[in-house]
């Protein structure tokens, strides 16, 4: 695959986000790039349906769950992270 | 008791995009019944409907807001848009507080609901959208109306099958009047039309594979359509203390249950709220010149609702006229009642009554002036609009010109 996991969560936020894939910088938060709540939960879809994988992430408490949202090169890492198991 | 007057109205449905181009089609009769269009119909026996050919959401709204709004929400959107334009309002401060909204519908989100069971049922997936239960509850619309107009009174949503819509502007009309809310947007919508929401319909057996002929001997089932219309409800003294133009008065409701069966009508429980709606209205039988009927076009509605008017008018029921615009815009089932209070405000606006379209046979049951396939120039100065749903729950409007 030529197209990084970095690169394809990025594409996903940046939709969400309304913006273009390069204005979307890794020391973002969502709050930064103006994804709320639900712009959240859909991104978490998003990235469910391209990597087929489930995310744990409870909106009821998001600093509670496993899945770091807390900026995009976190949650690059978290898919990275999520995958690597699938395939383990 | 407050005075209340309507200051804007707004639709999409099969016959028109907007309010004008609705008129139009009823003035000349036109029928937007045709071949339905969505995916597996060639599953289903009853394949026709007053469906809205040609819609694209794309040209309304943008990407987010259409992953957010069901059919049944962007059609009461693009007729809120209409209605409240027209009514010249915008909301803010005290007005927005005293300012709400109370829509019908009788499935809500049904689109939503039959895409993602096709989804998890039939194609095999675990996951769905995030947006899905905000999608098609039944209150989004109404929701949505309240945060893209800044509402911020009293907002909800009426079910009552197929008089959902006469029961929230029989709720809209009551607050004002008793001073709960300066102005309310009220009306109803649905989009029922697909495969899940036709396949449960025919179960029924009381679908027309062919035509809506309300009233015609030879009438044999009812017609599904889709849409939305929006009234501006507003306090009568507000209204005039802008200046804005008054399209009609709506001076009566009522609201009755037949406590009998859970399909079949009830000449009583009909005949109850009609009278009702005229006695709230302090009308006269001979004030009403014409009613917009229920008129499914089943067998059991139309001689049922022609016994009531005949009940409840005694001999002024032969000098009144009565229509069923379904025949032109199908049954809207939760948002039907909306559509047709447009052809009561023609009516009393311009005196054009709307037609029963598709009528070829007299029947004896139904022996009233049901104003047959030609819309007639008729200057009325009160008319009804009636709605009787499933489950023997019967709501009437009364309206004046004004």
């Amino acid at each position: 695959m030529s197209e990084t996991i970095q690169d394809r969560v990025i594409a996903i936020i940046a939709e969400q986000a309304v913006l273009e894939p390069g204005d979307v910088s890794l020391d973002q938060t969502l709050e930064d790039l103006g994804i709320d709540s639900l712009g959240l939960v859909e991104s978490i879809f998003a990235i469910e349906e391209a990597f087929d994988i489930s995310v744990p992430f409870n909106a009821n408490d998001p600093t509670e769950s496993d899945f770091d949202i807390s900026s995009v090169a976190a949650i690059i890492r978290a898919v990275e992270g999520l995958v690597a198991d699938q395939a383990a | 008791m407050k005075r209340i007057v309507i200051t804007g109205q707004g639709t999409i449905n099969a016959l028109g995009r907007n309010v004008p181009e609705t008129l139009e089609a009823m003035r000349e009769g036109r029928c937007g019944i045709s071949n339905l269009e969505f995916q597996d119909v060639e599953r289903l026996s009853i394949r026709i409907g007053a469906q809205v050919k040609g819609y694209e959401p794309e040209e309304t709204f943008n990407r987010q807001q259409i992953a957010l709004y069901d059919r049944f929400t962007q059609f009461t959107l693009i007729a809120a848009r209409e209605a409240i334009g027209q009514s010249g309002l915008t909301f803010s401060g005290e007005l927005a507080a005293r300012s709400g909204v109370v829509l019908g519908t009788s499935g809500g989100g049904m689109n939503t609901l039959d895409e993602n069971y096709r989804s998890v049922y039939e194609d095999g997936k675990n996951r769905v959208h995030p947006f899905v239960v905000p999608k098609l509850m039944n209150n989004a619309a109404a929701s949505h109306v309240s945060m893209e107009w800044n509402l911020k009174g009293p907002s909800f949503t009426v079910a009552t099958a197929c008089a959902s819509s006469n029961h929230a502007m029989g709720q809209a009309m009551q607050m004002i009047r008793t001073g709960m809310a300066d102005v309310m947007i009220t009306g109803g919508s649905e989009a029922m039309l697909c495969f899940g929401g036709i396949k449960a319909w025919e179960g029924l057996r009381v679908m027309s594979k062919d035509a809506c002929r309300p009233f015609s001997a030879n009438r044999n089932g009812m017609v599904q359509g889709e849409g939305s219309a929006v009234f501006v409800f507003e306090e009568y003294e507000h209204a005039k203390a802008r200046g804005a133009e008054i399209l009609a008065e709506v001076v009566g409701f009522a609201m009755t249950s037949d406590a009998a069966d859970i399909v079949m009508p009830s000449k009583q429980g009909a005949s109850r709220a009609i009278a009702g709606a005229m006695q709230d209205a302090r009308l006269n039988p001979e004030d009403v010149c014409y009613i917009n009927a229920h008129g499914t076009g089943t067998a059991a509605n139309d001689k049922t609702e022609c016994a009531a008017v005949a009940d409840a008018f005694g001999h002024h029921a032969d000098e009144l006229m009565i229509s069923s615009t379904k025949s032109m815009h199908g049954h809207l089932i939760g948002g039907t009642g909306a559509v047709e209070l447009l052809a009561c405000i023609m009516a009393l606006r311009d005196g054009v009554i709307a037609p029963t379209i598709g009528y070829e046979e007299p029947d004896p049951e139904c022996a009233l002036d049901v104003v047959p396939n030609v819309a007639r120039d008729v200057k009325v100065g009160a008319v009804l609009s009636n709605a009787f749903a499933f489950g023997g729950l019967n709501a009437v409007l009364a309206l004046r010109a004004h």
